[in-house]
């Protein structure tokens, strides 16, 4: 089957080849039928990289250990489940999955996007296939062939990384991978009409749910490795600022920023340049957040093993941000803007700042993340830039941005006259004085967290109000319930209120992340029966009681749990089970160093997190580290949310396709104005 | 998956079936978490010897009152573990319990302390001796004040840049519209105003 799945990478990489030449060729020399080979030359490498997907899924589930990839990353007793996952748990494996799914984006886009874009769609699939074929040229150039064999056959194989075997992984991987594959359909689009020259609003409808699932599968995929982070990993956080982190995040911050400048150009005709840079940013940052990945140039937890496919990233990451700036300034000339800003008081401008602010966020993440690069050469020393540096520079920025979160939507398009700021206002304000209020007569007193929980309430205020208003709207007109009312004001402009809910979710995580300023942790070493105390920032009193250890083995693992008896203010209310793990192949032979399994009691208020580090002398008496996380749960909460928002904007309907287009291409305008 | 009992004490091992019993009671007759008058505690006998403590991983010294050290931990949480896991020294030695990098930094802070070293002098003595990587974010000086300012001075610089353009954009947008008459009779500025607010209503 190996054989199998590099003739289908050498297919695809052939094709991928020239898909690309056809595409762009027979885009700007107008041949029909050279754009009809580049559409067919993407669904044929998607045929060809889904048949080296099955064959090395076929190497992984038959346990081939003379595959290298299948002996890394696999083992005979490896759970059926982990065993899927382990086609991108490697380096190799996931370049394979990048090339696959981008392939497969790639014929969605060409067979879902409508007829009237067909002069995009040559450059198109000449771009996709372009991507594509350098991500098949690394695995087959760079050493990094999933099929590559061993002189030998192991017995078993290593098996998965302890840490990686959890369903978070099996889903966080994959969906972030999503989420940046897919910014290349977007990006495909972009350079397709820069190359066509074809740079009206008609380009941006193609890929409005393009964008918009990239962000929802990055937003996702985001939420879920903090899970995992929190929920695997043990140090009771959810995130690090590690330069892996940071590299999900910029292209989310840069397609945040798009999808609220976008608007402005929907309807108002402006920021074509500045949309078009923000697409090919995003589509540059994602590669770069590859780059690092995969390089080994940051040392991080989450890299793949060095190697040298990260010099490839590093020269398609310069070749290709020069052609697309390149070609973005040669094209400058034909995206001047249809209208001008009338006010600074507007929306129009809001979002600008908006946008400013997640550039500023970008940029201080990408700062602090190559700023020890830039340290090394410039001054020969080796720094540390780690979550102090972060948490200095970006809470103000996040805060000021969840400020602005507040104040776009009340701000009218074009011009806010005195009496309308008045009135949008004066409720939000209301609220976020309020909740302040509350938070400092209950004793709090962090900044930081006390100025999160202000803009929250005064942003939530804002989505509420301008739910109420809707509703009470529709009620007047046309006597529904006010019930009915919500629900079909979601359903006719999901767009508008999809986004507000975004707004919740957003708000809700920033609340959240307040939280974690009130963290309370402790180290105890308990013998059975005896407890430790920690008092909850909430007033409450828990107490640790060690009910003892115990020894089992599971299918893969070897088992050391600790049974802890939790109770609050002297009452039972769970036991927690932290454990430490010894996997072990099919032999039985230690395959990892031992982990260790936090147990965690998910509240409303608070989590309990448990952790069990070890033991003393081989007794029973356990060294523990015990912490209460406020508001874990409602960070989960609030990404679920961002989620949901998301899906709602997306979702299919609303209207023909017409009116539609018509309505992205709609400026506002008034009797008498231009 | 059957879980094979590895205790060969006697007393252990109906410790174990107690704990079973109290855990099998807990999640059939109970909602998870909801508060429980019962008593599970098995007593405070001598602790025994796990089966086999080497599945436990590395032996663990009982926990000390400077491991809990507010103190200690504020100056550790700014040192950066050497073992490769990008992690301060606090949060490793409290997570990676295989790590045997950030327990011996520890000692270090603890015997640094223990001499009469402020936070301060603790931190400085770790960067003579491993150099300024050993810091989690780099001293305020020098070259380093590149790395905390050039964020803010971007956004202020785009920020002012940005006004700027928006003001004359602004004032650039009433001698941009046409000096001809309308083509339709215009409202009163009261009847542009609510146009406006339910144009800004209706709008996506």
């Amino acid at each position: 089957m190996t054989v199998l799945g590099t003739i289908g990478l050498w297919l695809a990489f052939l094709l991928g080849v020239w898909g690309a030449l056809a595409g762009i060729v027979g885009g700007l020399a107008e041949r029909p039928d050279l754009a009809r080979s580049a559409r067919h030359a993407v669904f044929a490498t998607c045929g060809a990289l889904l048949v080296a997907v099955f064959s090395l899924e076929w190497a992984l589930f038959h346990h081939d250990f003379n595959v290298e990839y299948v002996a890394a990353y696999t083992s005979r007793n490896l759970p059926i489940f982990y065993t899927w996952s382990a086609l991108y748990a490697g380096q190799k494996g996931s370049l394979l999955f990048w090339a696959t799914v981008l392939s497969v984006f790639g014929s969605l886009a060409l067979v879902s996007t409508p007829r009237h874009h067909r002069e995009l769609l040559p450059y198109v699939a000449g771009v996709v296939s372009a991507v594509a074929a350098f991500f098949i040229s690394v695995m087959l150039f760079g050493h990094a062939s999933p099929f590559e064999r061993l002189a030998y056959t192991p017995v078993d194989g290593n098996g998965l990384n302890p840490q990686l075997q959890n369903p978070g992984m099996v889903f966080h991987p994959p969906m972030l991978y999503l989420g940046y594959i897919s910014i290349t359909i977007p990006f495909a689009f972009a350079i397709a009409a820069l190359l066509s020259k074809k740079l009206d609003t008609d380009w941006l409808v193609a890929i409005r749910k393009w964008t918009l699932l990239s962000w929802l599968f990055l937003s996702i995929g985001i939420c879920l490795g903090m899970w995992w982070a929190y929920v695997e990993l043990g140090w009771g956080g959810y995130w690090a600022w590690d330069p892996v982190e940071n590299a999900s995040l910029l292209p989310w911050l840069t397609m945040t920023a798009f999808l609220h400048s976008v608007m402005i150009q929907e309807k108002r005709g402006m920021l074509k340049k500045w949309n078009l840079a923000l697409i090919i940013g995003s589509w540059l940052l994602s590669i770069f957040g590859t780059f690092i990945t995969r390089s080994g140039v940051i040392s991080s937890v989450h890299s793949f093993t060095q190697s040298n496919v990260g010099y490839f990233f590093l020269g398609f990451l310069i070749v290709a941000g020069i052609v697309s700036f390149a070609l973005y300034a040669n094209r400058l000339p034909l995206l001047e803007a249809e209208a001008r800003l009338e006010s600074m008081i507007s929306r129009e401008a809001s979002f600008l700042f908006n946008n400013l602010l997640l550039i500023g966020i970008a940029f201080s993440v990408l700062w602090g993340t190559l700023f020890p690069i830039l340290s090394e050469l410039v001054q020969g020393t080796k720094i540390t830039v780690g979550p102090p540096f972060f948490n200095e520079v970006n809470i103000p920025l996040g805060l000021a941005l969840l400020a602005l979160t507040g104040i776009g939507p009340l701000i009218a398009w074009r011009r806010a006259s005195v009496p309308n700021l008045k009135r949008q206002f004066a409720v939000p304000l209301t609220v976020g004085g309020f909740a302040t209020l509350i938070v400092l007569v209950a004793g709090m007193r962090d900044f930081y967290a006390l100025v999160a929980i202000a803009l929250g309430a005064f942003v939530l205020g804002t989505v509420v109000q301008e739910f109420a208003r809707g509703a009470r709207a529709r009620h007047r007109q046309y006597g529904e319930s006010y019930v009915l009312s919500l629900g079909r004001l979601l359903a006719r402009n999901r767009r508008r209120y999809g986004g507000y809910i975004v707004h919740t979710g957003i708000v809700i995580l920033f609340v959240a992340f307040a939280g974690m300023a009130f963290k309370t942790e402790t180290e105890a070493t308990l013998r059975p029966g005896e407890s430790v105390s920690l008092r909850s920032p909430y007033g409450y009193t828990y107490t640790f009681t060690s009910l003892g250890l115990s020894q089992y083995d599971a299918l893969n693992r070897q088992v050391t749990a600790a049974a802890v008896e939790v109770r609050r203010d002297g009452k039972t209310i769970g036991l927690l089970n932290p454990e430490k793990r010894q996997h072990v192949d099919g032999l039985g032979r230690p395959t990892f160093q031992p982990s260790t399994e936090p147990s965690i009691m998910s509240l409303l208020r608070e989590d309990l997190y448990v952790v069990l580090g070890g033991v003393v002398n081989g007794t029973e008496q356990a060294v523990f580290r015990f912490t209460i996380n406020p508001l874990v749960w409602w960070v989960w909460y609030g990404g679920l949310i961002v989620a949901l928002g998301g899906l709602i904007v997306m979702w299919p309907g609303g209207g023909s396709l017409a009116v539609k287009r018509a309505q992205a291409g709609y400026a506002v305008r008034l009797v008498g104005e231009k | 998956m059957k879980a094979v009992r590895r205790y060969a004490g006697t007393t252990v091992g109906s410790r174990r079936e107690f704990l079973a019993s109290v855990v099998a009671g807990l999640v059939t007759t109970l909602p998870p978490y909801r508060a429980t008058a019962q008593d599970s505690l098995p007593g405070t006998g001598p602790s025994g010897r796990l089966w086999d403590p080497s599945r436990a991983g590395r032996p663990l010294p009982p926990v000390t009152a400077a491991d809990n050290d507010a103190a200690i931990q504020a100056i550790e949480k700014q040192i950066h573990c050497t073992c490769g896991c990008n992690l301060d020294v606090y949060t490793c030695r409290t997570t990676d319990f295989t790590c045997t990098v950030s327990p011996a930094m520890h000692r270090r802070v603890v015997e640094l302390a223990e001499q009469g070293r402020t936070g301060p002098q603790i931190l400085d003595q770790f960067v003579r001796e491993r150099g300024v990587a050993i810091l989690m974010a780099p001293p305020k000086r020098g070259f380093n004040w590149l790395g905390y300012f050039v964020p803010s001075a971007f956004i202020l610089i785009a920020g002012a840049v940005l006004t700027l353009v928006l003001r004359r954009w602004a004032r650039a947008a009433p001698t941009a519209s046409p000096s001809g008459p309308p083509s339709a009779p215009a409202g009163t500025p009261d009847e542009l105003e609510r146009l406006r607010h339910e144009l800004d209503r209706l709008s996506v």
